[in-house]
């Protein structure tokens, strides 16, 4: 059944770049960590992958570096299994946490190592110093590292490769204001690049201006895998709220033109199905007093709780009606 | 389907051309940590600094010279000679009625007792000098007959005690350098027991009978004891002597440093015919208890613990430190092929902590040794081969104990417990086996099956089975040979460095 899993899915991407990772199913003990995780990483977009602490995000990551094993399930690199990569860090570059240093060795030959491992030299090391803007402390000891700097080292790590695929753990945290308006530029950047580029986070915020695509996990799964755009669509669905004193009159009046209307607060009402500006005519030409009439528009943040909200309900149906 | 055929196709590429680069990767990690320089650095300093306190602390200046036989080895030369000078050719017999021991059981109380190499016989020997050239045939106490010379060379003739009903007769021929030894129950019928070209005899040689009594082992000790033995029908026969025997003690003229136990000494009584004789000592190669200033190699290279302990923490640490930062998982996402990892590192650590440990065994040998003779130490000689052997071997020992100490760690991903784990291993066997009041069996036994057994690759002194002596690790002996010694260390190092290879690639990062 598994082997049968793993062939379709090789077959199915075989050369394709990105990740495809694919029903995973992963038990600690009785707590069930993932509980098929599914989701894809296209090249050339940010994809987001959020959800709330304990939700997935981190074991799923280490899944596809082959550093944890599952239960069931496939996750593949350009359709190959990571642990079959030859230079696995010129096919995927990550940053699981940036915390991962010896403290008595510099930046430099912490990137100095992992050059060698990969056949690369120190010219390249040299140049990913350059290009994450460390070149003033590498040769300091990383243990006198800034929290900032330990992530600048280990995108610089990530970068080592020059890898088609990008994958950071929880990028944002413990950055400035300042780091926080860097990393987004930069991730913009590398995926402008062609890169396909996976990022976690469990805010919302930190990733609604990067990425362009939102993966939302929930106790082990992608309850939500779609474009921004789409999400925030599906969500919001395309209703108006109407605030008028004349409630029971404008229902009536909307109830008799066909409209899906329901009473959703003392003086509001929503209306499903019909554009503001039809509703607004309709209201008019019928003498009805109104003082707004608005369309509805849902924030990510409304859409990251109202996922997480129903993964903690545990709504079989959710991923379904909200994807694609 | 396909895909396992890949992902194989995948591996053995990754097989053929991978591990150059780990090797490479992991050198790069384990030099640019200052710490773990230092360490390798302090293994071989502490080599060093052992044999200068060792050779310095030592002082033997003013102590009677170490008897030193014809193959410059140190040796055993004290016992009660009756004899005279021969020149030429010749024969000499004699008969053994009686040798009877006695050891003492307190202070004057002496009892007979069981010597199994109390020794009575005929002997030709260059002069009464400690040390010098002799080949003799004898009756010993437990040991039946036997033909030795030159010290070490031992061969064994007729079983059996000897008493007034069944008296054994020797024989000794001279043939210029060559001695042949017989031994006969009734003197019609001899039986050759062995022959000994003996060089350096010199034109008048001592020839005579002699009785030596070698220390008894006395539970974890030894106590003096002395022999008697009767001999009758003393005959020379060929050569040219002047027929006075002369009865002398070879060795210390005082009894007490001679051996005897308090209230004895070494005598001859009787006629020509009947000659009765009182001995001490033994004629015998140098061991450990009989020469307890003697210094060894081993002795001058007591930093190996010390070293030990360094490399021990270096090793523990250069995978331990990984699992802490949970850098590991940056090194096995970048070499998924996780047993490569760990045969990397252990390449890397085998290779460094050998470098450092030849290099202060290297110092640390010929200064050590320098210094304790500078104070009059005799040191227990050893052949170039041997030193050889004892310096690579402490250095391979201290490698292979930083690979243990790699592989434990990598199995119990704790820096505390890996070292306490392979110290009390290695360190602990050596630190008991080192207590004068362990039981030689205890000792033997942590010296076959610990890790600690490789500490056998330090030995220079040799055991011999003509000598009674308490051969443990306490004095320098080893139950196993030097490298079957190593060996065992170097089997804990294979299996748990096995067993943590399948343990990291089944696990979770």
């Amino acid at each position: 059944m598994l082997r049968r899993t793993v062939g379709m899915s090789s077959l199915r991407t075989a050369g394709a770049p990105g990740i495809v990772v694919a029903g995973l199913r992963k038990r600690y003990g009785t707590a069930l960590a993932l509980d098929g995780m599914s989701f894809t990483v296209r090249p050339g977009v940010v994809t987001g992958l959020v959800g709330p602490n304990g939700a997935g995000k981190s074991t799923t990551m280490r899944v596809i570096l082959g550093l944890d094993a599952v239960d069931e399930g496939t996750a593949l690199i350009g359709g190959k299994p990571y642990r079959g990569l030859r230079h696995p860090l010129k096919h995927v570059g990550s940053l699981l946490d940036a915390a991962a240093l010896h403290a008595g060795r510099s930046g430099r030959d912490h990137l100095l190592w992992l050059a060698h491992s990969q056949g690369l030299d120190a010219r390249r090391v040299e140049q990913v110093i350059e290009q994450v803007g460390l070149t003033p402390a590498a040769r300091r000891k990383a243990g006198g590292y800034s929290l900032g700097m330990r992530q600048r080292l280990g995108i610089a790590a990530a970068l080592l490769g020059d890898p088609p695929i990008i994958m950071l753990d929880e990028p944002f945290n413990g950055m400035d204001p300042d780091g926080i308006v860097w990393m987004r530029g930069f991730l913009r950047s590398l995926a402008a690049q062609g890169r396909a580029v996976l990022v976690s986070s469990h805010l919302m915020s930190e990733v609604q201006d990067t990425a362009d695509h939102l993966v939302v996990v929930g106790r082990g799964k992608a309850i939500a895998d779609a474009g921004v755009a789409d999400l925030i669509a599906a969500v919001s669905g395309d209703r108006v709220t109407v605030r008028t004193a004349a409630g029971a009159h404008a229902m009536r009046v909307l109830v008799r033109a066909g409209a899906t209307v329901a009473a959703t607060g003392r003086d509001t009402i929503t209306v499903s199905g019909w554009p503001a500006d039809r509703i607004a005519t309709l209201l008019s030409q019928n003498a009805v007093p109104f003082s707004e009439v608005s369309a509805h528009r849902a924030s990510l943040e409304d859409v990251y709780l109202e996922l997480t909200r129903e993964a903690v309900e545990f709504r079989a149906a959710t991923h379904t009606e909200v994807s694609r | 389907m396909i895909s396992v055929v890949t992902s194989r196709r995948a591996g053995q590429r990754v097989g053929r051309d991978g591990f150059l680069e780990v090797l490479h990767a992991e050198w790069t990690k384990f030099r640019t940590v200052r710490g773990r320089l230092i360490g390798m650095v302090v293994a071989a300093m502490l080599l060093l600094l052992f044999a200068v306190l060792t050779g310095v602390s030592s002082h033997q200046k003013g102590a009677p010279p170490v008897p030193i036989g014809p193959g410059s080895e140190p040796v055993t030369d004290s016992f009660y000679f009756v004899h005279q000078p021969v020149s030429d050719n010749g024969s000499i017999t004699v008969s053994v009625s009686a040798l009877k021991s006695s050891i003492p059981k307190g202070p004057g109380d002496l009892r007979p007792g069981l010597v199994p190499w109390a020794k009575a016989g005929l002997i030709i020997k260059q002069s009464t000098r400690q040390g010098s050239p002799y080949a003799a045939i004898m009756v010993t106490g437990a040991h039946g007959v036997r033909m030795q010379d030159a010290y070490v060379n031992d061969t064994a003739g007729p079983p059996g005690l000897v008493s007034g009903e069944s008296p054994r007769r020797l024989r000794l021929d001279r043939s210029g350098d060559m001695i042949t030894g017989y031994a006969s129950a009734d003197g019609a019928h001899w039986t050759k027991v062995g022959t000994a070209r003996v060089s350096g005899l010199g034109p008048t040689p001592q020839i005579g009978v002699f009785v030596a009594s070698p220390p008894a082992l006395d539970g974890m000790g030894t106590a003096g004891s002395v022999s008697t033995a009767v001999f009758a029908d003393l005959r020379v026969q060929g050569g040219r002597a002047d027929g006075r025997w002369t009865g002398d003690q070879v060795g210390p003229r005082s009894p007490t440093f001679a051996g005897y136990p308090d209230g004895t000494s070494g005598s001859v009584t009787g006629s020509d015919g009947r000659l009765t004789v009182t001995g001490a000592g033994d004629i015998a190669p140098a061991v450990r208890e009989t020469l307890p200033t003697g210094g060894t190699l081993r002795e001058i290279l007591t930093g190996t613990f010390a070293a030990l302990i360094a490399v021990i923490v270096v090793g523990a640490l250069f995978i331990t430190a990984e699992y802490r930062t949970k850098m590991i998982r940056l090194t096995l996402a970048a070499n998924p092929r996780r047993s490569r990892v760990l045969v990397a590192k252990a390449t890397v650590l085998w290779a460094v902590t050998f470098a450092a440990g030849l290099v202060g065994a290297v110092l640390a040998a010929p200064l050590g040794e320098r210094l304790a003779r500078s104070n009059g130490v005799h040191l227990f000689p050893v052949s170039s081969l041997t030193e050889l052997r004892v310096v690579c071997g402490t250095a391979a020992l201290l490698a292979t104990a930083a690979v243990l100490a790699l592989s434990v760690g990598a199995i119990v991903r704790h820096s505390a417990g890996a070292v306490t784990t392979v110290l009390v291993a290695i360190v602990l066997p050596y630190i008991l086996t080192a207590l004068p009041f362990m039981p030689a069996s205890a000792a033997n036994w942590l010296a076959r099956v610990t890790p600690g057994a490789a500490f056998a690759v330090q030995q220079t002194l040799v055991d011999y089975d003509q000598v009674a002596s308490h051969y443990t690790p306490y004095n320098g002996y080893y139950p196993l040979a030097p490298w079957a010694g190593f060996a065992v260390l170097a089997a804990y190092a294979v299996v748990c460095l096995a067993a943590a290879a399948v343990l990291l690639d089944r696990r979770d990062a």
